[in-house]
């Protein structure tokens, strides 16, 4: 029988832990990808209107992801690079979020998302071979291959209606926690790909079709596990995208962080390049059968 | 009004007239989206259960529900007659909303009421209830060791499971759960 209690012991939790981590090294080891680190504490996060950035007085504010220091890295010439850091995101507490997570993120310099997805598969799968755990059998079947659905059809199919370029910004998260996601196959990985233009973040615009972004999530088990672009590469795109973000922010009276004029100024330089973020408490939590955060990490938020 | 922050196991709330429990919930989040809060809840009147996401935010009406204690009085047709306990006031439960619960009802059992809105929207019995025999074979000489038992219809009107020695007339002790037959009571 497995071990009832659902956390395991302190021990081979900690054993998972560090087996994972060792794991996602060794990949992006054999990829050829450079392991770097970038500062937590920044003076200008990203603009984004449903994200957090949690202030420290006198100091800055802490990363809610490595994003744009590690895109200056590649703009700079650094090559394919990786990282296993912690991300802070403001007022996230539930059973599958927490104030203060590791997130693992990688650019490949020279790919599109397409290849970032092929990537982000065959890691889950490198490191569910590594991890294989008796009596906690993971969310899904790291085995079968990963289905792949394109936004659209996914909204048209389960929710009715077909998101467009201008896609209404609750109207489509409402739809995508409250049809999409508990609809999508359990038993394997799914990649959904192609948001609305209005939804695509970081991304740039699909060439062929601009209605939509080159942006995907990863699902496993129905947990969302990893986001990744084809990363927009234009200055002024990704200026008018940060104004957007700063105005909505600004109309939910919360206060207004500095431009990353570093980081802007550093686009042109990016070329093509594809990058993902991906939790790695979540995915060790899909990847050992949990649904709660708590038994995965080192100490519960409630313990720290 | 609630709004989300304030959903929690057990919370009662009105959803379209309808009074309905909070079974479970949950944070959710996409990546780069808004937040929103996934409950399953349960309906007090009708039992079923559904999932339904919230907007965060979101004002929930808040469902008066009350406990009543009442005693069962007689059914006519599919009306079920009761007499609040603390009032005195007699009112009538429909046979939907007591289900099956009906065949363990006997003259003057107490029982809970849930009212909503100063309507009576289900019943609780008490775990074990005491009914009289009215039918069933007479009792097999001998074969009470081998713990056999034998159908028999209790006061109520159930039909339940006795033990052989068990006679018409006899009064006897049944768990309203599962219909158990728990002893044989003396009672004159």
């Amino acid at each position: 029988m497995p071990d009832p209690a659902p956390r395991g012991s302190p021990r081979a939790r900690l054993e998972r832990r560090a087996r994972a981590l060792a794991a996602i090294r060794s990949f992006f080891e054999a990829q050829g990808s450079l392991e770097v680190e970038t500062p937590l504490l920044l003076r200008a996060p990203a603009p984004e209107r449903h994200i957090v950035a949690l202030a420290v007085p006198g100091a800055g504010f802490l990363a809610a992801s490595p994003e744009l220091q590690m895109k200056r890295l590649v703009a700079d010439g650094a090559g394919p690079i990786h990282q296993i850091t912690r991300s802070f995101r403001g007022g996230e507490r539930g059973r599958t979020h927490l104030p203060e997570f590791t997130i693992v993120e990688w650019y490949l310099p020279g790919a599109t998302y397409r290849e970032a997805m092929d990537q982000t598969e065959a890691l889950v799968r490198w490191v569910a071979e590594r991890l294989a755990t008796p009596g906690s059998p993971p969310r899904f079947d790291p085995g079968l291959p990963f289905e792949r659905c394109r936004i659209p059809e996914l909204f048209e199919r389960l929710a009715g209606w077909r998101p467009g370029a201008d896609a209404e910004d609750e109207r489509f998260a409402f739809d995508l926690v409250d049809k999409i996601e508990p609809a999508l196959p359990r038993d394997r990985g799914v990649l959904v790909y192609d948001y609305p233009a209005s939804q695509a973040s970081l991304a740039r615009l699909c060439p062929s079709d601009p209605a939509y972004a080159e942006r995907f999530e990863l699902y496993l088990g129905g947990l969302e596990v990893a986001n990744g672009f084809t990363e927009l590469a234009d200055e002024a795109e990704q200026r008018a995208r940060f104004e957007r973000e700063r105005a909505a922010i600004a109309a939910q009276g919360r206060p207004l962080y500095p431009l990353d004029e570093r980081f802007l100024a550093a686009l042109p330089r990016l070329g093509l390049c594809a990058g993902v973020a991906l939790g790695f408490d979540r995915l060790l939590l899909a990847l050992t059968g949990g649904d709660d955060i708590g038994e995965v990490t080192t100490f519960r938020w409630e313990e720290v | 009004m609630y709004d989300t922050s304030d959903i929690r196991k057990n919370l009662k709330i009105v959803i379209d007239g309808q009074p309905w429990v909070v079974v479970d919930f949950q944070f959710v989040k996409p990546g780069k989206g808004t937040a929103f809060t996934r409950t399953r809840i349960k309906n007090l009147i009708t039992g079923a259960v559904l999932e339904k996401t919230f907007r965060s935010g979101e004002k929930l009406e808040p469902a008066e529900v009350e406990q009543l204690s009442a005693q069962y009085m007689y059914h006519e047709g599919d009306q079920y007659w009761f007499m609040d306990n603390t009032s005195y006031e007699q009112f009538a439960v429909s046979a939907a909303q007591i289900g099956d619960q009906a065949r363990f009802l006997t003259e003057n059992l107490v029982v809970n009421i849930t009212m909503f809105r100063g309507q009576p929207v289900g019943i609780e019995l008490p775990t074990f209830i005491e009914a009289q025999v009215t039918r069933c074979e007479p009792g097999v000489r001998g074969d009470t060791a081998t713990g056999g038992t034998k159908p028999a219809t209790i006061s109520s009107g159930a039909l339940i499971q006795v033990p052989f020695h068990i006679n018409e007339g006899d009064w006897v002790k049944v768990d309203t759960r599962d219909g158990r037959y728990v002893e044989r009571i003396n009672r004159r």
